[in-house]
């Protein structure tokens, strides 16, 4: 019954969507729009069945919830939010009560039956769309933490032979291998003999962390250069004695200004104040 | 075996629990650690001891027990307010306190700093644990203690 009325269905429930307040055009238009839930009703009426009805594991269903899981996470992508994508699927439900209220005219009794199974399925599905959708956004998360632990760990040639890594938010163990790699990496690019390694963005030093500047330290030795840490702020020097680890053996400075001063001193190099203007 | 310092005679004013399961749990639990610290008023040397203590605690229960559980509590002695975490799992348990509670030792391949080293950053610090069944440590950090 249903397939003969797909027509219907899809004409309803582009009206649905389209009469809903909440509709995106920025962010998709009226063809696209259409062009999906066409998709989606051809899948839905044509996988559709008496025997397959109540059962979403059957086998006929997977098109259709495949469809429905590819709209979500688009539209997780896309920017779209909860509400509207739960929309997109509840106002389908709408549209399939309202063609079965015009179809069943007659008999109550089995159109609260149909309706029954139609919610159920609808309701499913959208449990579905909105699994999916969650998915879409925790990848988005995901890409952005890679971003953000590439973006922040630059290296930076502040002279020639002196390298600085400035290091903001917490140091973990995939964090110092990425910091170690770019570190030692460009100490061969490079040539550097002084690498300067500055904490001042990293909010506590544990015990792990402090292992992983040793770590690196000892890593950068063995690759020849000289490591010094900077930026360690009272704070974090009480807690670090507390704690009681051991960095006697490491240069360390309160600020990147007094450890670029070590550096110069230790590269023989003299900044100087130019007294007369040379013309 | 427990070590023990006293936790009598303390009222709690708020409490709120923490699931830690992955890795990221333990930056929400530090940030959420800090703010409870700056509404008492803790100096900034202390909140640094008391989030770098309970970086260490989140750390070990990740690391031998596969995650566990953070009660955050602000507690009151009358006179002075503190911060009180009591992190609790279900991990393999602690078979010798007295020996993880020295500097140097390890079962993994870490400092063997975060027990002790934790309890000398904060004002109290008690142990439990039983083998096979999990380990409960609960640390305290007074405003200005």
């Amino acid at each position: 019954m249903l397939q003969k009325k797909k027509k219907s269905i899809l004409e309803l429930w582009m009206k649905n969507q389209l009469s809903d307040e909440g509709l995106r055009e920025d962010l998709i238009s009226n063809e696209e729009l259409r062009s999906q839930s066409d998709e989606l009703v051809t899948a839905l009426v044509g996988n559709l069945s008496a025997e397959n009805f109540s059962d979403l594991n059957s086998d006929e269903w997977s098109p259709v919830i495949e469809i429905l899981g590819g709209i979500a996470i688009t539209r997780a992508r896309q920017g779209f939010s909860p509400r509207e994508t739960g929309n997109f699927v509840f106002s389908l439900k709408e549209a399939l009560l309202q063609v079965l209220q015009d179809e069943i005219k007659t008999d109550p009794m089995m159109l609260f039956q149909e309706s029954m199974k139609i919610s159920r399925i609808m309701d499913n599905l959208s449990v579905v769309t909105f699994e999916t959708f969650i998915k879409g956004r925790e990848e988005v998360i995901l890409r952005q933490t890679d971003e953000i632990t590439e973006i922040s760990t630059p290296v930076i040639r502040v002279w020639t032979g002196i390298l600085a890594l400035p290091i903001i938010g917490t140091l973990d163990s995939a964090r110092t291998q990425v910091v170690m790699e770019n570190l030692l990496q460009e100490i061969v690019e490079t040539g550097s003999s002084i690498a300067i390694l500055d904490i001042s963005g990293v909010p506590a030093v544990d015990s792990l962390v402090a292992q992983h500047l040793i770590k690196t330290v000892s890593a950068t030795r063995l690759m020849g250069a000289e490591c010094i840490i900077s930026g360690i702020r009272p704070e974090i020097a009480q807690t670090v004695v507390h704690l009681g680890i051991d960095l006697s053996n490491i240069i360390t400075k309160a600020t990147l200004a007094s450890a670029l001063a070590y550096a110069f001193q230790v590269m023989r190099l003299e900044v100087r104040k130019v007294n007369s203007i040379q013309k | 075996m427990t070590t023990k310092t006293s936790l009598l005679m303390i009222l709690s004013l708020s409490k709120d629990n923490i699931q830690i399961v992955r890795e990221q749990d333990s930056v929400f639990l530090k940030n959420r650690v800090k703010e409870v610290a700056v509404k008492i008023k803790m100096g900034l040397v202390n909140q640094t001891r008391l989030i770098t203590a309970a970086s260490e605690l989140v750390r070990n229960m990740l690391r031998y027990a596969n995650g566990g559980n953070c009660l955050i509590e602000i507690v009151s002695s009358g006179k002075i307010n503190g911060v009180r975490l009591t992190f609790s799992d279900k991990g393999p348990g602690i078979p010798d306190i007295t020996a993880a509670m020295r500097d140097g030792f390890s079962t993994g391949k870490s400092l063997g700093l975060g027990l002790p080293g934790t309890k000398r950053l904060v004002n109290e610090f008690e142990i439990k644990s039983k083998v096979g069944e999990g380990t409960q440590v609960t640390i305290l950090k007074w405003a200005n203690g």
